[in-house]
């Protein structure tokens, strides 16, 4: 059982995030760490690789600077091996272009039976991404899983739904989107993080992949944005401590509305 | 100017319409002259009706698709259909399970950027410019199109106000969904519902939300107990539903739901960025939170600095007493 997990590198979202006034997009300049979303996704393939008896867990990821600590942390836990694709004509890459570049570089992992990504990464969530490489390599795929487990030849996936969640069954090989908080990601152990200093990262540009770099980056995406603007702010309205009558107050918020 | 032809990916549950569906539709009409909707279900004429009065002159339907998850058949029979030379200016979805399924595969098979996430739409000139909020709602980001149509977007639920155009039914024509050989091949086996009682976070007047303020899982029956006594729906933070106290479907924020209901009573929330874009359109906001410099209350209209432990056992007890 090979498993590759599509892993994104992101600013601390504990840090105000910024965007940059002159190419209006969002700043990864500063150090990088996994996406926490992703964490799920390599628990998960950990779990599966481990429940099979064999196989790996390899890490595929973008980054515009060469950045591999959140590698890392992800080989750290578990993960074999990783594929880094780092190059300046990245930046600037949309959901599309950057699904193009994970895709190309899934394809050089050998024997991949899954591919499990985020439903959405957090910092750029468009949320797209899992269904574009999909499509790109043309295989199936079921997102928004909470439970995946493998039987031979297929995945069988409890996909969340709005009124619950439904069983899905597909042929691998297959992308499976992960939805958060539905494993407990491991603690890297000591041992694990020592290791993962020598665990090897295949770093490529996208002349490596056979990329046209036309197709990525700013050259490629096919969206621009025009205006940045302040929203309409909430005013904050009254705020009080609470003396031990305070719920007084909301009954008295709540009749004023009408609503009780 | 205005646009010639959009569609809009329509969604429907039980032979309803979703709103979100028909929000979608109004915003359409207003940009285009020709809104067409597209549905994937067996039971098209059942929702015609519906489509039509909120503005879709025909639907475009694939069918039953037999339990097969839509984001491939239904992508594929949109390509398709795009490239027999019937290609609307621009494509519309949800940011819904099924529309970001759909748009994500539509967006390769035509070779054609998404933009998702959006809360505005409007024609500038010759373009489609979109308003996708950022930062939990602060700013505003204002994106265009650079390449040709069809564009594809997806729109957060309660952007826009549905209201009807008063047309007769949709006109119903099939399109036909290409072979998609294996990479068709999910397939759902079983549904399985979770009972809720009362009304539905998305519709309900009265939302009660907790978040990690509560302390631990138990504590969350305070929140379902006030929800049920001001006949509102519980919802929670991504927090404690990454934590595992409560389902997914109870998430408010920018993974989860939107809501705006008439109140929003936060407990125990302290207002990260992803929490605060998925309720700061209720028109009343009422936190309670224990530390005075929660983000929350920059955004409440009633907040009370206190612990909920307290405070919610006694508002219950009060609600209870009238």
């Amino acid at each position: 059982m090979n498993v590759v997990v599509c892993v994104k590198q992101i600013p601390d979202p504990a840090d105000p995030g910024a965007l940059d006034p002159n190419t209006k997009t969002l700043k990864r300049d500063g150090k990088l760490i996994l996406d926490e979303s992703d964490s799920y996704g390599v628990e998960m393939a950990l779990q599966l690789v481990t429940a099979a008896g064999g196989g790996e867990v390899t890490l595929v990821s973008m980054a515009p600077n060469g950045e591999v600590s959140g590698l890392r942390t992800a080989l750290a836990m578990g993960a074999a091996k990783a594929i880094l694709v780092s190059d300046e004509a990245l930046a600037g890459s949309d959901a599309l272009g950057t699904a193009k570049v994970l895709a190309k570089a899934i394809e050089r992992v050998e024997a991949a039976d899954l591919i499990l990504t985020a439903t959405e990464s957090s910092d750029g969530y468009t949320g797209t991404v899992p269904e574009q490489i999909a499509g790109l390599l043309d295989l199936p795929s079921v997102t928004f899983a909470k439970q995946i487990e493998i039987d031979g030849s297929t995945v069988k996936v409890q996909r969340q739904t709005d009124a619950g969640f439904d069983e899905v069954e597909c042929p691998l090989p297959a992308v499976v989107s992960v939805t958060a908080g539905v494993v407990e990601p491991r603690y890297p152990s000591f041992k694990g993080i020592m290791a993962a200093k020598s665990k090897p990262v295949d770093t490529l540009t996208v002349a490596d992949l056979g990329l046209d770099a036309s197709a990525v980056g700013w050259a490629g995406a096919g969206q621009q944005i025009v205006a940045i603007e302040e929203a309409p702010a909430r005013e904050a309205g009254e705020v009080i401590e609470d003396d031990g009558a305070a719920f007084e107050k909301i009954v008295a918020y709540l009749d004023n509305l009408k609503v009780l | 100017m205005a646009l010639s032809k959009i569609w809009v990916l329509a969604e429907a549950s039980d032979g309803k319409v979703t709103t979100t569906t028909l929000e979608l539709l109004t915003k359409a009409r207003e940009l285009a002259g020709t809104v067409e909707a597209v549905y994937a279900g067996g039971d098209a004429d059942a929702v015609a009706g519906q489509l039509g009065e909120y503005g879709a002159t025909k639907v475009l339907t694939t069918g039953d698709l037999g339990g097969a998850l839509p984001g491939v058949p239904v992508a594929g029979a949109i390509a398709a259909a795009v490239e027999g030379g019937d290609a609307p200016d621009a494509i519309l979805a949800a940011t819904s399970y099924t529309g970001r399924d759909v748009a994500g595969r539509l967006s390769v098979k035509l070779d054609r950027t998404v933009l998702t996430n959006n809360v505005d739409l409007e024609v500038d000139g010759d373009s489609l410019v979109t308003t996708e909020p950022v930062f939990g709602g602060t700013t505003n980001v204002k994106t265009t199109f650079t390449a040709g149509g069809p564009h594809i977007v997806l729109i957060r639920p309660k952007s826009f106000a549905a209201e009807p155009a008063g047309g007769g039914a949709a006109a119903v024509e099939t399109i036909a969904v290409p072979d998609a050989g294996k990479s068709g091949g999910a397939v759902v086996t079983n549904r399985h519902v979770e009972e809720r009682e009362g009304p539905s976070l998305d519709d309900a007047a009265i939302v009660v939300a907790g978040g990690r303020g509560l302390g631990e899982s138990d504590k969350y029956a305070m929140v379902e107990d006030l929800a049920k006594l001001l006949k509102g729906a519980p919802g929670a933070s991504r927090a404690i539903v990454d934590a595992g106290w409560v389902p997914y479907s109870y998430q408010v924020g920018q993974t989860g739901k939107v809501v705006k209901p008439t109140v929003y009573i936060a407990a125990g929330i302290s207002g990260a960025t992803q929490h605060m874009v998925g309720m700061k359109g209720s028109k009343n906001i009422i936190a309670i939170n224990k530390d005075a410099e929660a983000p929350i209350f920059s955004i409440s209209d009633l907040g009370i600095v206190g612990d909920v432990h307290k405070v919610l056992p006694q508002l219950i007890e009060a609600l209870k007493a009238r």
